[in-house]
């Protein structure tokens, strides 16, 4: 018994430092943002005192946090409706067709999870200017969707495989084709597979920083990201506005974390039920 | 399934194919929906996945700028270059430092965490969720945070002094003997709750009549721990080992934020090295051999791992890696 309050302890005592090493940081960025630059350099852990909220107001008013909001939400869009619409016709008939090759088709996709998106940028960078998708969202969301099939149709094309083929049957004997029953039965039937594969291509698109940097020049086009990195460094002596327009830009990450909590954690630990 | 169903299927849709066809051989129509389904997945993977990778390959025999005629064929002299330059060998070191550290660190930290919370604490969905933050936070604001945390003199170092350890104040980010340790550290805060929360998922698949049995049978929490709990959890570990070294390997958010490699390279991993030379110098073939090997060494090494270790937990466990 005494051991089991002392573990139970322990673990408060670990919840505590875990939860101090993690938020701490958050709570660095969120508070320096009500300070000044003059509070900060005199004591750079301090709390606010007075309390100001300019940097938030200057923040939110000059448009620029705004675009690159607007600009990541655009290219994560593009990217999750590409992947999941192309990962979902692929995923059904890589697991309800029968066809030669099928297996080869599928391994093929499989193996695009062991290429990392690095490998490929200066070919691919050399190729989006070819195809004069430099400077465009099309040119990020379209590469990123292509890097997020693997994962898609990995997930997906079990899920699919296992709804029983006695509904597809029926759905048949009711006169619907298979594109029917793909489209009418298959898709809604398969709801908290897409929406796993869904939030995973829109977390994987929002937090993209390499690609948004190579094809976009012009900070009208920057993404959340590539915008927070360059705000950084272009007002590195105003720390205060740096933490507040870092604080905002944390905003929608976590916000999304709070609403898809379970499909990304589900999508995550779902990979290794093995 | 689809076999057994054709028959009844030929006869309905406008589209069967002429009576006679055999029911193996797909006919027109089915065809035609393997290509509209499967086509542009097939497409996309291939024009901006597969193809680019090829290129890279391709690019990588040339001297090039990016530029000009693609005309300068030098075979593999690229690599050579890469291989017998001490930056990029210093690189490659970096990166698996970083991977080794991983498994020293962060592994036992991540299960001897994920342990301690396993127990019924109160408030234990809002301190998982929390845990979790960081790693859904791009390594871009990541980056960021720690650069404003670390800067000379800054909350950081205040605490530490405050806290009466102000002989641990470094340059944490300046000095070459540290800043790939300091970078380690961010990563570390970033991607330790990814390592908890997935061991989390792992301990619930341990019985608790198990841990009741071992301990029935006279075993300490720590016997029980090292011969029940941790072999249970052999293939979250061997999965989250995997995903580590994949990642180590290709760090680069994180470092081209914080220092772009520097001080003096010290930081420099094979995919910043790639990026500078690539798109700062303009060496289009150079960097191309670059990525050739960084992936190669990806790749050999997902093989390896999957011929030696996953395959313990199931047969083409490189299929189950994500799904």
């Amino acid at each position: 018994m005494r051991s089991r309050r002392f573990g139970l302890s322990m673990g408060y005592l670990a919840a505590i430092v875990v939860l101090g090493v993690t938020v701490v940081p958050l709570l660095f960025v969120v508070l320096g943002g009500f300070r000044t630059n003059a509070q900060i350099n005199s004591a750079p852990a301090g709390l606010p005192g007075p309390w100001v909220t300019d940097n938030y107001a200057s923040v939110l008013g000059s448009g620029a946090f705004w675009t690159f909001l607007g600009n990541s939400a655009l290219v994560a869009v593009i990217a999750t409706a590409v992947a999941v619409g192309l990962g979902s016709m692929a995923g059904y008939a890589l697991s309800r067709y029968h066809f030669k090759g099928r297996e080869a088709l599928y391994t093929l996709f499989t193996l695009g999870l062991l290429f990392p998106l690095t490998v490929a940028t200066l070919p691919l960078y050399l190729w989006l200017r070819q195809l004069g998708m430099l400077e465009t969202f099309w040119g990020v969301a379209i590469p990123e969707a292509a890097f997020s099939l693997p994962v898609t149709i990995v997930i997906l094309r079990p899920f699919m495989h296992a709804i029983p083929g006695e509904l597809e049957d029926a759905a048949v004997l009711d006169g619907a084709t298979r594109l029917g029953f793909f489209w009418r039965i298959l898709l809604p039937l398969s709801a908290p597979a897409l929406t796993t594969v869904g939030v995973l291509a829109f977390v994987t698109s929002w937090n993209a920083y390499l690609l948004p940097l190579l094809v976009f020049n012009d900070s009208a086009h920057f993404t959340l990201p590539l915008g927070v990195a360059t705000f950084q460094s272009q007002y590195s002596q105003d720390t205060a506005r740096v933490l507040a327009f870092t604080a905002l830009s944390m905003i929608p990450a976590l916000a999304f974390f709070v609403l898809a909590e379970r499909r990304i954690v589900g999508g995550l630990t779902g990979s290794v039920k093995g | 399934m689809t076999t057994a169903a054709t028959p009844v299927r030929k006869a309905t849709p406008p589209s069967a194919p002429a009576a006679g066809a055999r029911v193996k051989r797909p006919g027109l129509g089915k065809r035609l929906e393997l290509a509209l389904l499967l086509g542009p997945a097939l497409l996309v993977f291939v024009g901006f996945v597969l193809v680019p990778i090829g290129i890279a390959g391709f690019y990588s025999l040339f001297k090039w700028n990016g530029f000009g005629p693609l005309d300068d064929f030098i075979g593999f002299d690229n690599y050579v270059d890469a291989f017998s330059g001490t930056v990029f060998q210093g690189a490659i070191v970096h990166n698996l430092i970083i991977a080794g550290l991983s498994i020293v660190v962060q592994l036992p930290l991540s299960i001897g965490l994920a342990m301690l919370l396993n127990r019924k604490l109160r408030g234990r969905a809002v301190l998982r969720a929390l845990v979790f933050a960081p790693y859904v936070l791009s390594e871009a604001i990541t980056a960021v945070i720690w650069v404003l945390m670390l800067q000379p003199g800054g909350f950081a170092d205040q605490v530490l002094k405050g806290a009466g350890l102000g002989g641990l104040v470094h340059q944490w980010l300046a000095d070459p003997g540290i800043v790939l340790y300091t970078l380690f550290a961010v990563i570390t805060w970033k991607y330790v709750g990814f390592g908890i929360i997935l061991l989390l998922a792992g301990l619930q698949g341990v019985p608790a009549e198990l841990r009741e049995a071992a301990a029935l049978d006279g075993a300490s929490a720590w016997q029980t721990t090292r011969h029940v709990v941790l072999p249970l959890l052999g293939p979250t570990i061997r999965i989250w080992i995997f995903l580590s070294v994949i990642g180590s390997l290709q760090l680069f958010d994180v470092v081209w934020i914080m220092t772009l490699g520097g001080p003096a390279n010290a930081s420099t991993t094979m995919a910043t090295y790639l990026v500078d030379h690539g798109f700062k110098r303009y060496e289009f073939g150079f960097g191309s051999a670059v990525a050739v090997i960084l992936f190669v060494i990806c790749f050999v090494f997902a093989l390896l791992y999957q011929r030696f270790a996953l395959r313990r937990d199931t047969e083409g466990a490189l299929t189950r890696m994500v799904g």
